[in-house]
């Protein structure tokens, strides 16, 4: 009976001959039809992927090699990221039915380094969310209690994780949608700094904030995706060119570090009691292995939710403006239409509530009369977050947050208070305003029984780091 | 005074110049024109999910050689902008344009028309990427939609308020054509659409300092269109004030079957295009090392050419302004003295024989048969006194182009088209002349010195050109004299 506890333990027993790449590829299709009312794929790729996997074994065979790092790891995509000859809809009904034509870097990488694509994961809408709620598949149930949401947007991909449907996903992160999902399933869910991977084939939501994120049950396995997926790439203007470090063969560290937190942030009116008792109680656990922790002075928490929301709706209303149907996707077909009714029709029926919220968002703080009051305010803001970023990072190695203000929601809970649910992304939009990696570890239990997560950041490319306290922290 | 001597109009145009480079300006799809509907399309072109941008750079090395040929400031910090608007041919649901930082500021082009030369102030020079191009008649139904122009890299040139008259709009597009097609940034055809021309017309009473009220004119794609729309939209203009109209701001389309322009839409549309900068082009910055490279690459322009061939050359301003109108004429003329440095005769050999040859088989200087090594040669025989400069233009010229061979000497010593200058030949061929003609000795020596010309063309004719002219007046001149 096949089991996955690590990749690297999986290439052990593949070694061994313990085990086969088919093995793992059927048993989590085995998986996947029972947990089927989870809704976590919006598509299984069962056929292609015990096909590539017949092949892995044999090249495996032949050789006596495993051919990549990620030979036979079984890998899930968010329905953002475009994976040749398969579909890839951002969860809209203005793409239902669209097949990508070429891959995204990272799924390119992916491959080449062996991996196994074996479905595409539910999410919300052009990952827009914070609930999984605003999909034209319909909700994604969090597996631990079905009547609650698995967070969002990427919600598809952190319950894959969660119920054991894959070894890992990959997910998108604009302003916590790897990080939250992966609080309210109690997994790991890592954003690594802005332009660390290529978008290069990502459905943009908010082009400076996007980042291809990675969920796992195992900091090494998050670490050696990492590796591969990371890195320069032509198609990406805005990729960093930053060597890529071998995050997998450095995570092991006991190293002291000195660790911030915000103040402001931890006597937050909107956090849950029992999460911040969890969180304070956990610096004595922190000091204990040798870590400083610390107070920062910040002041600027009640700018970063709007400064986000100005922002990337801004840039949505322009990424998705390419959803017109005229070149694909969905489109209305009423007959002797004008242009414009033609685009209204067509934009009206094709896109859910929540996109069109913010595409309306968007359109609005950049039009004239009102650019300089909102997108040029919340720029400001998003520059003088850089500049206390810096600041920060000269005294500190890391700074520690909740992921979340509150665990997984009910369904419906907040569907009609929007206001709320952006204020729940308090916590994690600072790091995609500034670009800084985070990481949310599945760390502590609440009395309701739901998981929630601790959130830690490190500077610029300090990934390493990073991946290093969270290994240190999730041994213990 | 009549009534049109009372306004004065203010002319700005606006030029959209294709780039010359090989890929578009953000992706690597073919930018040439002519290719089969949607041919030159990959996912980045046509806008599909989750595909980028990145920049070409040589669009931005051609946008800063017309900028340092224009004297404009190069921006050091570049930022490209998204403008937002629906349109089919515009794949993205915006255009990505410098619009609000261009990469070349201010500058000018010199003109000359009939009152004389001066400079026409430009605004800026921003790079921008073309839409594709909408064909609204191939289909009773739909509007078919080629995009393979969808992303080819475009300057768009922008002058200031800075013309008064259509000559002078016409001279501005004449000399701006001839940089672009010079600096190999753009083919400058009008006709394909990779120039193409929008003026800004309005009028006011001379001595006015305010602007009228403008009338953009759009589809002018020629220079003779932009000529005759601008004449047609100033006499219009005033044509409506006189008879105590007022103009309404306006987009018109210039229609050249019958030389008139029709209003296509009143007012400008309040389009709110939004723009932003485009998250996904970090800014570029452009060093001065670059902008050195690039001005060093540079040929010398076609007007400080002009100046040098006339000052240093002794060249004629008319002879200077033609050899420098095309840069093809250029690079021969350049050619041709690096070989000999008879800079005037080397003019009078192009413009002459070569243009003629040239005209005649409808080709261009570039196509000339003749090395410029070869033809020096032969200016260098004439230059020497070795040939005439009839026989060398018709018969050796002539051979020379027949044969393929290159070295002029040797051509007219087989041909035997040597000037002679041996004393006793010459002077065996003068006493021919004048004894064969003792009238016309007799009147000259009464006087009639003028007739020497017609001795010297019975000496050519008998010689068949080949007595040298010089040695050939001394000797007429002495013999006749001599016996007076």
């Amino acid at each position: 009976m096949f089991s996955f506890h690590s990749i690297q333990q999986y290439h052990k027993e593949l070694i061994n001959s313990t085990t086969t790449c088919v093995a793992a590829v059927d048993f989590f299709l085995a998986r996947i039809e029972t947990s089927k009312h989870l809704n976590a794929y919006t598509e299984v790729y069962a056929a292609a992927a015990k096909e590539r996997a017949l092949a892995l074994d044999a090249a495996f065979t032949n050789t006596g090699q495993l051919s990549g790092p990620l030979h036979g790891v079984v890998i899930a995509l968010k329905d953002v990221i475009c994976y040749k000859d398969h579909t890839v809809t951002a969860a809209s009904k203005i793409l239902k039915g669209f097949t990508a034509t070429y891959n995204a870097t990272a799924v390119e990488r992916l491959l080449k380094a062996g991996a196994i694509i074996i479905g595409n994961c539910n999410c919300d809408e052009f990952a827009m969310g914070s609930s999984n709620e605003n999909s034209c598949y319909g909700k994604t149930l969090n597996a631990l209690d079905n009547d609650r949401v698995p967070g969002g947007s990427s919600g598809g991909s952190a319950v894959a994780v969660q119920a054991g449907l894959c070894m890992a996903s990959l997910g998108s992160d604009t302003g916590g949608s790897v990080r939250q999902p992966a609080d309210f399933c109690g997994i790991i869910g890592f954003k690594p700094t802005y332009g660390r991977i290529s978008r290069y084939g990502l459905i943009a939501y908010g082009s400076s904030f996007d980042q291809i994120g990675i969920f796992g049950t195992q900091i090494k396995d998050i670490a050696l995706i990492l590796e591969v997926i990371a890195g320069q790439d032509d198609y990406d203007a805005t990729v960093a060119t930053e060597p890529v470090p071998a995050y997998s063969t450095l995570t092991a560290s006991n190293k002291p570090l000195k660790i911030g937190f915000f103040e402001e942030a931890l006597n937050h009116p909107g956090l849950d009691p029992v999460i911040h008792k969890g969180i304070t109680a956990y610096f004595t656990d922190l000091k204990a292995m040798g870590h400083t922790v610390e107070p920062v002075n910040f002041g600027l928490l009640d700018y970063i939710v709007p400064a986000y929301y100005v922002l990337t709706t801004a840039e949505a209303s322009s990424n998705l403006s390419r959803y017109d149907g005229v070149k694909y996707g969905y489109r209305d077909n009423t007959p002797g239409v004008e242009l414009t009714d033609f685009y209204k029709n067509t934009r009206s029926a094709g896109f859910g509530r929540e996109v069109k919220k913010r595409i309306l968002l968007g359109t609005f703080v950049l039009s004239a009369g009102y650019f300089d009051a909102y997108f040029t305010q919340a720029q400001k803001v998003r520059n003088l977050l850089f500049e206390k970023t810096k600041l920060i990072f000269k005294d500190f190695d890391i700074l520690i947050l909740p992921t979340v203000p509150s665990t997984a929601f009910k369904f419906g809970e907040k569907t009609d208070d929007p206001i709320a649910m952006y204020l729940a992304d308090i916590y994690t939009v600072y790091a995609n305003l500034t670009g800084i990696p985070a990481i949310s570890l599945p760390l502590f239990r609440h009395d309701n029984g739901m998981p929630y997560g601790l959130q830690a950041m490190a500077n610029h490319f300090s990934e390493l780091s990073l991946l290093q306290l969270s290994q240190q922290l999730l041994k213990q | 005074m009549s009534n049109y001597d009372k306004y004065e109009a203010v002319i700005g145009l606006e030029v959209h110049a294709q780039l010359l480079t090989q890929s578009k300006l953000f992706c690597g799809d073919s930018a040439a024109f002519g290719a089969a509907p949607n041919t030159h399309i990959s996912e980045i072109t046509l806008a599909y999910p989750g595909t980028l941008p990145k920049l070409n750079k040589e669009a931005a090395t051609l946008a800063i050689r017309l900028g340092l040929a224009c004297n404009c400031r190069i921006e050091r910090k570049n930022y490209f902008a998204r403008k937002n608007y629906f349109y089919p041919d515009l794949p993205k649901g915006y255009q990505v344009s410098q619009h609000t930082t261009p990469i070349c500021v201010g500058g000018h082009v010199g003109i000359q028309t009939a009152t004389g030369e001066r400079n026409i102030i430009l605004n800026r020079i921003h790079i921008e990427e073309d839409a594709g191009k909408s064909i609204h008649d191939a289909d009773e139904n739909y509007t078919c939609v080629d995009y393979n122009r969808a992303g080819v890299p475009l300057v768009e040139i922008v002058t200031e308020p800075d013309m008064h008259n259509a000559d002078e709009a016409y001279a501005y597009i004449t000399e701006l054509r001839k940089l672009v097609r010079y600096l190999d940034v753009c083919d400058g055809n009008m006709e394909e659409g990779s120039l193409r021309c929008d003026a800004n017309v309005s009028i006011r009473l001379k001595g006015e300092k305010n602007l009228g009220i403008k009338v953009e004119v759009k589809n002018l794609n020629s220079i003779r269109n932009v000529k005759k729309a601008i004449e047609y939209e100033i006499k219009r203009m005033i044509d409506i004030v006189e008879s105590g109209g007022t103009i309404i701001q306006q987009t018109r389309s210039f229609d050249a079957a019958t030389d008139t322009t029709f209003a296509m839409r009143d007012k400008e549309e309040a389009n709110d295009y939004r723009y932003f900068a485009d998250p996904d082009l970090p800014p570029f910055i452009i060093t001065e090392a670059e902008i050195n490279s690039i001005r060093n690459a540079m040929p010398a322009l076609p007007n400080a050419l002009k100046e040098k061939y006339k000052t240093q050359y002794g060249l004629t301003e008319y002879d200077a302004s033609v050899i420098t109108d095309d840069k093809e004429t250029i690079t021969y003329y350049e050619a041709i003295i690096k070989e000999c440095n008879h800079y005037k005769a080397a003019a009078n050999w192009l413009l002459g024989p070569v243009k003629s040859y040239c005209n005649d088989k409808g080709i261009t200087a570039a196509a000339f048969p003749l090395s410029a090594k070869a033809l020096a040669s032969l200016i260098q025989l004439v230059e020497d006194g070795q040939c005439s400069f009839s026989v060398a233009s018709s018969r050796l010229l002539q051979a020379m182009l027949e044969t393929g061979k290159t070295d002029a000497l040797a051509v007219a010593t087989t041909l035997n088209l040597l000037q002679n200058s041996d004393g006793d030949a010459i002077a065996a061929w003068v006493d021919e002349v004048i004894n064969n003609m003792p009238d016309k000795v007799a009147e000259y020596r009464k006087g009639k010195k003028g007739l020497i010309g017609l001795f010297m063309g019975e000496v050519k004719k008998i010689s068949k050109g080949k007595a040298d002219p010089k040695m050939t007046t001394q000797l007429l001149t002495e013999k006749l004299n001599e016996k007076n």
